[in-house]
């Protein structure tokens, strides 16, 4: 059944449609130029699609260059075509398929005439993408609640330190990861108490926790770290853990079933705060007082008592994820180790739209993106390293614009709660 | 339904800008920051005093010798902030005596070299003036621009490049010049996020850090590439002398013409920001977006407006660093300027005559702590720690407050977080 459209309304969407239509035409161009242009016709790209000889192996995938890039061009092409004409109503697909299409590509152009263990750039998507989901789950959980946390920066590398510290020093890693969990956990207390009881405003809050967070850690790295190696920064790492029968499996064992202990613990939970979050009564609770506390407090729902309970949680979880930084990855601290991720995470919460599940698969991608610039150095390729060392960041700002769909955060956001 | 309270805030919100007068002596303004730095350094000599091997060794005989332990904690403090003070502000003693030789011999080099912390504070304060007038004025308009550290590097970089490509000009076309290369390649790196924020939403904070890492990757390309001089170091050439800041007195004192410029641009922004109607704008929609929507204004060309505005004198900050002080760009050139200048707006209560006394506080301890470091071996992170202390003592006054014992005053709390963008 069709509705009489109004004239403007028709004419704005087929101008959006148009706009958006075109855009993919310059995209598919831009590939051609980029990849076609700069390669020869009978050039193969080789991708190993074994990390290590436990799986059950299979061949190697090798694709013909320039072919296979057309092929990609042309699904551009045709998704354009089909957005002028008819318009796609799912940006999110659409933004994927070409995403997918263009990144494939540049994979392949990057890849010729040489060989490139694909699972092996998958696999340290994952561990890469550990870290920022694991901020990705803090900011959520405390967000949630409406408690906004940008502190997750400081928080990690406290916990970071906190875990070589104690690791190198109890010749223990489990005591790290606890003691960064715990640090994380009273770091995030400190936020809660400033947020919740004296009002602060939360961005001054979190902004306040990270100087002093990347100084104290900065501090105690200069003037007892560096000088102390092995008795203070040398706590070495967990082990890779590798699950019996399933890391067996071609592709997805070695990505998933052969990693250490946090990022298994990543996994867990990610299941388990979206189990705990939509399907529990307390999930419910916290994501009343998120959306409405007044509302929750009326039906008699603790509302201060959720929000501590959230935040704190969301520290222990972010001191996971700084325990990755040092005993889960390099076994000794840096100043300023974290990078960014923490941001970095916050912007993965937003894109996965503030739910487990699309935070920890927008941190695959931003993994992904992390991944993809160190492997690109190891390919050679022309791109300056410094650029590449960007497209993190980049597609964080990318992300953010909302330009792949809007993300709704909870309605109570970011506002102190009086009773 | 407005409370009697939500609306004498919003009153106190859209009154015009302090007088002057009572910017400088209502005490009750000045009060909860100068108490926060107070209570910062007090925590900062506590940190010292468990962090000195000496001072711990003597409280692990306290019940034996209390006097010592007392005396050891003390010496560790007086030799950590004797050592800030004479480092940034150097020594009477020193000062009188130079000037006597100077009377007596002609030779002025004992003078110069005892005003020379001195006028190390003010040099280090410059950039810290830009930088934290940049962040006022974002908080001001509602914005909250962690880009200053991003922005001053660009700005530093645009204003290196035309200070040492264009040879043969004279001073008075190629020192502006350089400048407003720096405001403007400044303006540029603030302005994007300030669009995107306008534009979509999308929350500045994050969106200026990611700048900021962008600028470091951008920086250290240019500085290993295009931009590099001759040589090992990842450097830029140095300026031509018709782009530099005049200095003011003879080598080795680094004072010049950027501090007066940074006093100059505090002036202008103050009264832009109280005197105009555009800043009357930029507050109101720093106070009240939705309000200011509703009276006409547009909240997007503001947006942008004060994010550039920031940008540009962050870039500024950058401008005067290289123009004035170094003359040339290194790799870790910005020593977190931009950081420090969320501390300092802060603390200067986004107001430019706060910002201004917060920087020459900031530039005495920064200037001091290069010293601390090296005569006392504690390492400069400490006013990292100060300063996150303040910016909560400064943010939740309560804490003050509650330490001291002050009854309630009128404290214009900042309100900043909105959510992530609607």
């Amino acid at each position: 059944m069709t509705t009489q459209a109004l004239p403007q309304t028709t004419t704005i969407a087929n101008r959006q449609r148009l706009t958006a239509g075109i855009v993919l035409l310059v995209i598919a161009l831009l590939m051609f130029l980029l990849f076609i242009r700069d390669s020869e016709p009978g050039q193969q790209a080789t991708f190993g699609m074994n990390l290590n000889a436990d799986t059950i192996q299979i061949p190697d995938l090798v694709l013909p260059v320039q072919p296979t890039i057309y092929i990609f061009i042309l699904v551009i092409m045709f998704t354009a075509g089909w957005q002028i004409a008819r318009g796609i109503r799912s940006i999110g697909v659409m933004a994927g398929v070409v995403s997918f299409a263009f990144v494939a590509s540049f994979l392949i152009w990057a890849t010729k005439d040489h060989s490139f263990n694909l699972v092996g750039m998958l696999s340290s998507s994952l561990v890469r993408a550990t870290p920022i989901a694991l901020a990705a789950l803090c900011g959520l959980i405390s967000e949630r609640a409406a408690v906004v946390n940008i502190g997750i920066e400081g928080i990690m590398l406290l916990a970071a330190e906190a875990a070589v510290v104690a690791g190198t020093m109890s010749h223990s890693l489990w005591v790290g990861l606890i003691a960064a969990v715990l640090t994380g956990g009273l770091v995030a207390a400190i936020h809660a108490f400033l947020v919740i009881r004296f009002k602060v405003d939360q961005t001054v809050s979190g902004v306040a926790i990270n100087i002093f967070g990347t100084g104290a850690t900065s501090f105690i790295s200069s003037r007892y770290l560096e000088k102390n190696i092995d008795a203070l920064n040398n706590s070495g790492t967990f082990q890779i853990i590798p699950i019996p029968l399933l890391s067996k499996i071609p592709v997805i064992g070695p990505v998933f079933f052969q990693n250490n202990i946090v990022v298994y613990l990543m996994i867990i939970l990610v299941i388990v705060m979206h189990i705990v979050l939509f399907y529990t009564p307390w999930g419910l609770r916290t994501r009343a007082v998120g959306e409405h506390p007044k509302a929750a407090d009326t039906l008699g729902i603790n509302v201060y008592f959720t929000r501590y309970v959230n935040v704190i949680i969301g520290g222990l979880i972010a001191g996971l994820g700084g325990a990755y930084f040092t005993v889960g990855s390099v076994g000794r601290f840096d100043q300023d180790m974290t990078a960014g991720k923490g941001f970095i995470g916050l912007a993965a919460m937003i894109f996965g739209n503030w739910n487990p599940i699309g935070a920890f698969a927008s941190s695959l991608i931003f993994g992904f993106a992390d991944s993809l610039q160190v492997k690109m150095q190891i390919l050679g390729v022309n791109i300056p390293s410094e650029f590449l060392q960007m497209a993190p960041y980049i597609v964080t700002m990318i992300v953010l614009t909302g330009l792949v769909g809007r993300a709704t955060p909870p309605a109570a956001d970011g506002q102190p709660y009086e009773k | 339904m407005t409370t009697t309270k939500e609306v004498k805030k919003a009153e106190a919100r859209t009154k015009s800008g302090p007088s002057l007068q009572k910017t400088l002596m209502g005490t009750e303004n000045a009060l909860i920051p100068v108490l926060a730095v107070i209570t910062g350094l007090i925590i900062g000599g506590i940190v010292i005093i468990i962090t000195n091997a000496d001072a711990i060794a003597a409280w692990g005989n306290f019940f034996k010798s209390p006097g010592e332990a007392l005396r050891a904690s003390w010496n560790a403090v007086t030799t950590g902030y004797g050592a800030l003070f004479s480092g940034s502000l150097g020594k009477p003693a020193d000062m009188i005596a130079g000037i006597q030789n100077y009377f007596a011999t002609g030779d002025s080099k004992a003078m110069l070299k005892a005003f020379y912390p001195f006028t190390e504070s003010l040099v280090t304060a410059t950039p810290y003036i830009f930088a934290g007038l940049a962040v006022a004025l974002g908080f001001r308009g509602g914005l909250f621009n962690i880009g200053a550290e991003g922005q001053f590097y660009i700005g530093a970089l645009a204003s290196a490049y035309v200070g040492y490509s264009i040879v043969g000009w004279p001073w008075f076309i190629h020192l502006p010049l350089a400048i407003l290369a720096g405001a403007a390649a400044g303006a540029v790196w603030g302005a994007i996020p300030g669009y995107l924020k306008a534009k979509t939403g999308a929350h500045e904070v994050v969106n200026t850090i990611m700048m900021n890492w962008i600028a470091f990757r951008f920086s250290d390309w240019l500085l290993s590439g295009p931009m590099k001089s001759s040589g090992f170091r990842p450097v830029t050439p140095t300026i031509e002398a018709t782009a530099e800041l005049p200095r003011f007195f003879p080598d080795p004192l680094r004072f010049n013409w950027g501090f007066p410029l940074a006093l100059a641009v505090a002036a202008l922004v103050y009264w832009f920001l109280f005197k105009t109607t555009l800043g009357f704008e930029i507050r109101a929609v720093g106070s009240n977006p939705d309000a200011a929507k509703y009276s006409g204004m547009s909240v997007v060309r503001n947006i942008v407006l004060v994010m550039t505005l920031s940008g540009a004198l962050a870039g500024l900050a950058g401008s005067a660093q290289v123009l004035g002080t170094d003359h040339w760009v290194g790799q870790g050139f910005s020593a977190g300027y931009g950081f420090d200048s969320i501390a300092l707006a802060l603390l200067g209560k986004s107001n430019p005559i706060g910002v201004v006394l917060a920087a020459l506080l900031f530039g005495v301890l920064r200037s001091g702590a290069t010293s601390m470091q090296s005569l006392a071996g504690i390492p400069i992170h400490i006013i990292s720690i100060i300063q996150g202390l303040v910016i909560i003592f400064v943010a939740a006054p309560v804490i003050i407050r509650t330490i001291y014992r002050i009854r309630i005053g009128s404290a214009d709390e900042t309100v900043l977080t909105r959510g992530w963008g609607k």
